[in-house]
């Protein structure tokens, strides 16, 4: 007869694998790290809070605007996307994409590769993805806090905020035939060649997880290609349509 | 030891259930007998001791929140949500309440330092491939946790009741005006018959304009609604860090 593998004899056997990890009792190795790492941040946030104190300007005064108004730093961001975009957009459709497009990485990622440890030669395309996100979320916070005067125009931080600045050049809009086409060929080749340079990729992907997939890369792209289009050609609106401009 | 009538007492022995000998056994029952303690397992992998694996990111967030909720607690003893005493009250904070320049700095610091934490927190995750199965839900409840964080910030900004915060959440409080199909500057919003009244500025502010109503539904939604969402949905995520296997490491 033959022997079936008994599951009692498996994991008695993973039990004396050599390549299971090591491990130690959580009380005193692993908390006795943690009372040392909790003692020290509330030593740096008590020295912090002694040398600095936390800003306060004169009492609310609808009457008086602000200039520049500027929200709190992990908005500034979004704030300076105001700039290329109009507030639905900028305040409300970019955030919430920014929520729904965390949320859905893990269900769109097929990869398993790289759990448990900082592996970028294996995850090479989702690792930059995500830094390239997070990256220009901290770009923007930068640029809209420091390089932001009065009427959000550009000052460099040694600039005065005194001195005014010209308008911005007059801005141009595309015409509604090169908004729906550009729009069109942006997102039909951007969702079609992905599939064709990797169909492997595609495939392991399949067709809905591509699509979403790639429907939220290409929004976040969409986004460095506004900012570049305002910046180098001065263009406002992409797409124009009665009901909403793009 | 001279002191060993305290731990031979009934008491203490009431409350503590095992000695202190370092043995195996008490090293494990530390943990187990210990409500604080035992969100943690009774062993841990070697490697997950490892400060540069985590950088105690997620932690150092819990701890943020813990001195938030604490000092927070202490600035409500001193503070009024009203227009006519908010500002006041941080004037009188300053110059009368004994160390109360200290404690706001303390609440306004820590908050900064949590937003970080928690961006980064999520950084450290995505970059150890920690969000992949099975612990894909508890990356979403850190997604709503990071949110969270910032609305909690945001409101929280409101309350000193100065330019700055006044200004900023007029600013911020019109995106909620621009919001498609629900705000009164928003595209489509005819087809709701949205306006100025009902729209969503109006529903974050109790008001068409930053002033009494929204000074209240801010305090009210830092100090009451936001904190107890955070607290469930972080007991959840604790929950789900050792029900999806505890820390990630390599399979």
């Amino acid at each position: 007869m033959d022997i079936v593998a008994d599951p009692q004899v498996e994991t008695e056997e993973k039990e004396i694998d050599p390549q299971k990890e090591k491990e130690v009792f959580s009380f005193p190795d692993l908390v006795s790290r943690e009372f040392l790492a909790i003692i020290l941040a509330c030593v740096v946030l008590c020295i912090w809070s002694l040398a600095q104190n936390a800003p306060l300007k004169a009492i609310a005064d609808p009457n008086w605007t602000e200039n520049p108004a500027k929200a709190p730093w992990y908005f500034v961001g979004l704030q300076e996307v105001l700039v290329y975009f109009d507030p639905w957009i900028a305040g409300v459709m970019i955030p919430l994409l920014i929520i729904f497009g965390l949320m859905a990485i893990p269900f769109l990622d097929p990869n398993p590769a790289g759990v448990g440890e900082y592996n970028f030669r294996d995850r090479k395309f989702s690792v930059s993805l995500f830094m390239l996100g997070f990256t220009l979320w901290f770009v923007l916070i930068l640029f809209g806090q420091f390089l932001r005067g009065p009427n959000w125009q550009f000052y460099w931080p040694w600039e005065d905020w005194g001195v005014q600045k010209k308008a911005e050049q007059q801005l141009v809009n595309f015409s509604t035939l090169w908004g729906y086409l550009s729009v069109a060929v942006y997102f039909i080749v951007g969702l079609g060649l992905p599939a064709l340079l990797k169909p492997s990729f595609y495939k392991q992907l399949g067709l809905r997880r591509h699509l979403i997939s790639w429907i939220l890369i290409l929004l976040m792209f969409a986004v460095i290609v506004k900012i570049f289009l305002r910046i180098a050609f001065h263009v406002k609106y992409i797409l124009v349509t009665p009901y909403f401009s793009i | 030891m001279k002191a060993d009538w305290i731990t031979r007492s009934r008491l203490w022995k009431s409350v503590f259930r095992h000695n202190l000998d370092d043995t195996p056994r008490n090293r494990a029952l530390t943990i187990t007998s210990n409500i604080f303690l035992h969100i943690h397992p009774v062993k841990t992998k070697i490697k997950a001791l490892d400060v540069r694996f985590t950088f105690c990111l997620g932690g150092l967030s819990l701890l943020m929140f813990i001195i938030e909720a604490i000092t927070g607690i202490l600035l409500m003893f001193y503070y009024r949500p009203v227009p006519e005493y908010a500002y006041t009250d941080m004037k009188l904070l300053e110059h009368t309440v004994h160390y109360g320049m200290f404690l706001r700095n303390m609440h306004r610091w820590a908050a900064h330092a949590m937003v970080i934490l928690v961006m980064f927190h999520m950084l450290r995750v995505f970059l150890t491939g920690s969000y992949k199965p099975p612990r894909e839900f508890n990356w979403v409840v850190g997604v709503i946790l990071l949110t969270s964080t910032l609305l909690l910030s945001f409101t929280g900004y409101l309350l000193p009741w100065d330019q700055i915060a006044f200004w900023a959440i007029t600013v911020g409080s019109k995106m909620a005006a621009a919001t498609p199909f629900l705000g009164n500057d928003g595209p489509f919003k005819q087809l709701l018959h949205i306006n100025e009244y009902n729209d969503m500025q109006y529903l974050l502010l109790g008001d068409n304009r930053v002033w009494g109503n929204a000074l209240l539904r801010f305090y009210v939604l830092h100090c009451v609604l936001l904190p107890v969402i955070c607290i469930v949905l972080i007991a959840v995520h604790f929950w789900r860090i050792r029900k999806d296997g505890g820390i990630s490491r390599p399979l």
